[in-house]
């Protein structure tokens, strides 16, 4: 009876430290925590370049993530990436000449909707869109004009 | 010409046969645990031989694949300046690959073969004939607690082989490589997928534990009943445990990743 006591007990352990480690995936390695937007609402933006843009990223103002890119079309019409922004329900104060751009975090990290709030008094409400856009900035196209300048300045010395 | 068609046929014909008796006796398994509800303890003595003997040799293992990932990762990521990475290299590594396939081969290595070797020798010394004589079904009383024992505790063994492997990472990234704890942790929350990632490194552990317990369990019901046979029936169920876990990882993996 002892012996069967002692396994009980052992088995509890390893099923509450199992649970436990499952715990910890979830909510110190995962993300369980602060994924998911509470009662939120949509807002749509038109970008004539959406880059690396992908479903999930953050949508932050002032650097504050305020929701996140729930999902992203093409609008055959004008040809511009439709970008479907979930945006949490705390935050319903947006300003309608609100400005969207898409940034990157640091050189190489992961892109992201910033929001820039204009001064109107009135607010965009669920499924709206953003108006004022800004594409992503492709570093290729950069680096192509940059090139592109410093060969033309060292035309125009030589043609000196 | 004949006779090679023929080895060939008989080869064939009898994995086939194999194949259908494991799916059978798999059946005969599920269709009787329902009998195991008022007998609980029998699958918590399983839990404990298949669980908890094999939980020494699954943390140690966890800590050290944890620390060779974050000594490995770190090398590779200081060259292109992001070791900040490292808690996300470390922590997908393992919640979606190596917990769950290390912990199965392992698990097949250590609990498999202990399963198949001691159903075998049951046969072999004629316990299990002797349970079906006393009218007690031994695919039941001895098959059905060993079986559920062991896909209970496969999934908690991975996400323990998991937890630990993630200290692990953080004792060699951030103890001993002094990459800084903050976004260490801050970028493995940012980046892992509680659905994507962690479900679904769970979802892989606990079709593993089916498929590696059954193979086990099959391998010792069916063993020819000598000493040989047991021996070779245990050699089967290791071989045949790994090479059903790294296929149906890549199988498993295609499904969920989505990208073929």
């Amino acid at each position: 009876m002892n012996s069967r006591k002692t396994i009980e007990v052992w088995v509890g352990l390893f099923v509450a430290a199992g649970l436990l480690a499952l715990a910890m995936l979830a909510f110190k390695v995962g993300n369980l925590t602060s994924a998911d937007v509470v009662n939120g609402y949509t807002l749509t933006a038109k970008f004539s370049n959406i880059g690396g843009l992908k479903t999930k990223a953050p949508v932050t103002m002032a650097g504050v993530r305020i929701g996140r890119v729930s999902k992203i079309g093409f609008d055959n019409e004008r040809f511009m990436g439709v970008v479907e922004m979930q945006i949490d329900g705390r935050y319903k104060n947006i300003p309608k000449d609100t400005s969207a751009s898409i940034l990157t975090s640091g050189l190489l990290g992961d892109q992201y909707v910033g929001l820039d709030p204009g001064g109107s008094e009135e607010y965009l409400k669920s499924s709206d869109t953003i108006q004022m856009t800004q594409s992503a900035v492709v570093l290729e196209k950069l680096i192509g004009q940059f090139l592109f300048s410093k060969a033309a300045e060292g035309d125009n010395k030589k043609s000196k | 010409m004949m006779n090679v068609l023929r080895t060939l046929g008989r080869i064939v014909l009898g994995g086939v046969e194999r194949l259908g008796r494991a799916a059978l006796f798999l059946y005969e398994i599920l269709s009787g645990s329902w009998e195991l509800v008022g007998r609980f303890p029998l699958v918590l003595q399983q839990i404990y031989g298949v669980g908890v003997l094999t939980l020494l040799i699954i943390l140690v293992s966890g800590l050290f694949v944890g620390m060779v990932l974050g000594l490995q990762g770190y090398n590779t990521l200081v060259k292109f300046g992001s070791a900040n990475s490292l808690g996300l290299l470390v922590a997908l590594s393992l919640v979606r690959e190596l917990g769950p396939v290390v912990t199965a081969l392992l698990f097949a290595g250590r609990a498999g073969s202990a399963l198949t070797a001691e159903i075998g020798l049951m046969k072999a010394t004629e316990q299990l004939a002797g349970m079906e004589m006393m009218a007690v079904n031994p695919v039941i009383r001895v098959i059905a607690p060993r079986f559920f024992g062991g896909v209970v505790a496969m999934p908690l063994l991975a996400a323990l082989f998991s937890a630990i492997g993630v200290l692990g990472g953080h004792i060699v990234g951030v103890g001993l490589l002094g990459v800084d704890a903050g976004p260490f942790w801050s970028q493995m929350q940012a980046g892992v997928d509680f659905h994507d990632d962690i479900l679904n490194g769970v979802i892989k552990s606990a079709v593993f534990g089916v498929v590696c317990t059954w193979i086990a369990v099959f391998e010792g019901y069916d063993a020819v009943p000598t000493s040989e046979g047991v021996a070779r029936a245990t050699n089967r169920t290791v071989v045949y445990s790994s090479l059903a876990v790294l296929g149906l990882d890549f199988i498993l993996t295609a499904l969920t990743l989505g990208e073929i």
